[in-house]
């Protein structure tokens, strides 16, 4: 994961794979998973900080232009990008210098799964709020939370399952 | 001056977190109004042309209904001539060429290559633009009735504003009294929208017909847009009709945009009543 070829090819991966299909899913509707955030979650920790904030911003600015939503995408990416050092420290008690050491593989399933859940759940409220833009129908955003974010958990979990090499 | 750089050099992780955030806050708050400029839309060349190519994939899978919708409208727009044309010869032996001079609005055939439908500020990406005489503004419709008005165009592609976004406003009556109201949508459905403001005393009835009431400089009168499906008739100050589209704006294909010979014409007739 600390090659950039990789990241690269995950940022783009991830960029088509939400605007070609989990933007057409719409179960019931209305619930679309938003699996573009993963990339935060896979991208290294590292001393220098600014180059996530700013390849998610980049990243969530590409789904905005694809899907016609301003800003809203770019908005809650990169406020999740730039709070996960925090969880990171909360959850996995890492310090700095931890981080060149860190890896989601190594650590339990348990850690992980607060991890990954609070972030997920941090970003499908900011961008259902945005998009709603008021609180008329604000039940509207609480629910679309929820069952989306039960949906890209479903498939996050999915997908490391398949992805992640037994040893 | 060493204090300043300091401070930057300190908090630069917070501060570049801030600037991305204003940046993505500014832009939301373009997107929401209609009159700006816009940056961040699907009509740019790449985006759209992205979409075209998807388009042209998925574009078989609804082949088959999408022709018999035009076939429908084919075989009413036949009628509608074999009306026209008995009509005049029954009249009078000479026939004022109404295409040449009376000729007000004009219709541009394209193709919807990205929808959405489940959000609350909805629009669509349309494979004409500037190129095509597309402007801002104009009216979108297709076969069964109002689908949006242009809202940004590029040279290739143009972007719709959906009758599903919660900025949208369209003038609207009933078609059998001349009664009008606006027509607005809530968010919810993507099946329904809801007319307001329409007087009290209008007489209406489930599955009464919505058109276009053409007091606007941008749909002709008379475009289908839906019937009415409930009626609130409370004490409250606001009369909510709500209209079940006839349109189903979750699957669109061709759609036509129409221009407005007269528009310029009764923009600057409405301007001078003001001044």
């Amino acid at each position: 994961m600390n090659n950039p070829f990789k990241q690269f090819f995950l940022f783009f991966a991830f960029l088509f794979l939400q605007v070609f299909i989990l933007n057409n899913i719409l179960l019931f509707d209305s619930i679309n998973p938003y699996l573009y955030i993963v990339f935060v979650f896979l991208y290294p920790l590292k001393e220098n900080k600014i180059p996530l904030l700013f390849y998610s911003f980049l990243l969530g600015l590409s789904v905005d232009f694809f899907s016609d939503t301003g800003g809203i995408h770019a908005f809650s990416i990169t406020f999740i990008a730039y709070i996960r050092l925090f969880f990171v420290r909360v959850y996995f008690n890492k310090l700095e210098i931890d981080y060149p050491f860190f890896s989601l593989k190594t650590e339990s399933f348990g850690k992980i799964f607060n991890y990954v859940v609070t972030l997920t759940v941090i970003h499908h409220f900011i961008f259902f709020s945005l998009a709603n833009f008021s609180f008329h129908n604000f039940s509207n955003v609480l629910i679309n939370t929820f069952f989306s974010s039960i949906f890209t958990l479903v498939l996050y979990f999915i997908g490391t399952a398949i992805f992640t090499k037994n040893e | 001056m060493q204090q300043l750089i300091f401070f930057i050099q300190r908090f630069k992780y917070f501060l570049f977190f801030i600037l991305l955030e204003s940046i993505a806050i500014s832009l939301i708050f373009t997107n929401l109004n209609f009159q700006k400029s816009k940056f961040v839309n699907s009509t740019n060349a790449i985006v759209g042309g992205i979409y075209t190519q998807k388009s042209k994939i998925t574009g078989y899978f609804n082949l088959k209904s999408e022709n018999e919708l035009l076939a429908a409208e084919n075989a009413r727009l036949r009628n509608e001539l074999q009306k026209k044309v008995f009509a005049t010869q029954i009249k009078d032996s000479t026939i004022v060429d109404t295409v040449r001079y009376f000729q007000k609005f004009s219709f541009t055939s394209g193709k919807i290559i990205n929808n959405n439908y489940n959000k609350e500020f909805n629009f669509l990406t349309l494979d004409i633009g500037k190129n095509q005489g597309i402007e801002k503004e104009m009216a979108v419709i297709n076969s069964l009735g109002i689908v949006g008005i242009v809202d940004n165009a590029s040279d290739k592609y143009a972007r719709v504003q959906s009758i599903l976004n919660k900025n949208s406003k369209i003038n609207a009556r009933l078609r059998n009294s001349n009664y009008f109201g606006t027509l607005d949508w809530n968010g919810d459905d993507y099946r329904t929208v809801q007319l307001i403001d329409i007087p009290r005393q209008a007489p209406l009835k489930i599955g009464d017909t919505i058109e276009t009431g053409g007091k606007s400089t941008i749909f002709p009168e008379g475009i289908l847009i839906g019937t009415v499906s409930k009626i609130n008739r409370g004490n409250s100050a606001e009369n909510t009709v709500v209209i079940k589209l006839f349109n189903d704006m979750s699957s669109l294909g061709a759609v036509y945009v129409i221009k407005n010979f007269d528009k310029l014409e009764i923009k600057t007739i409405e301007n001078l009543e003001n001044e």
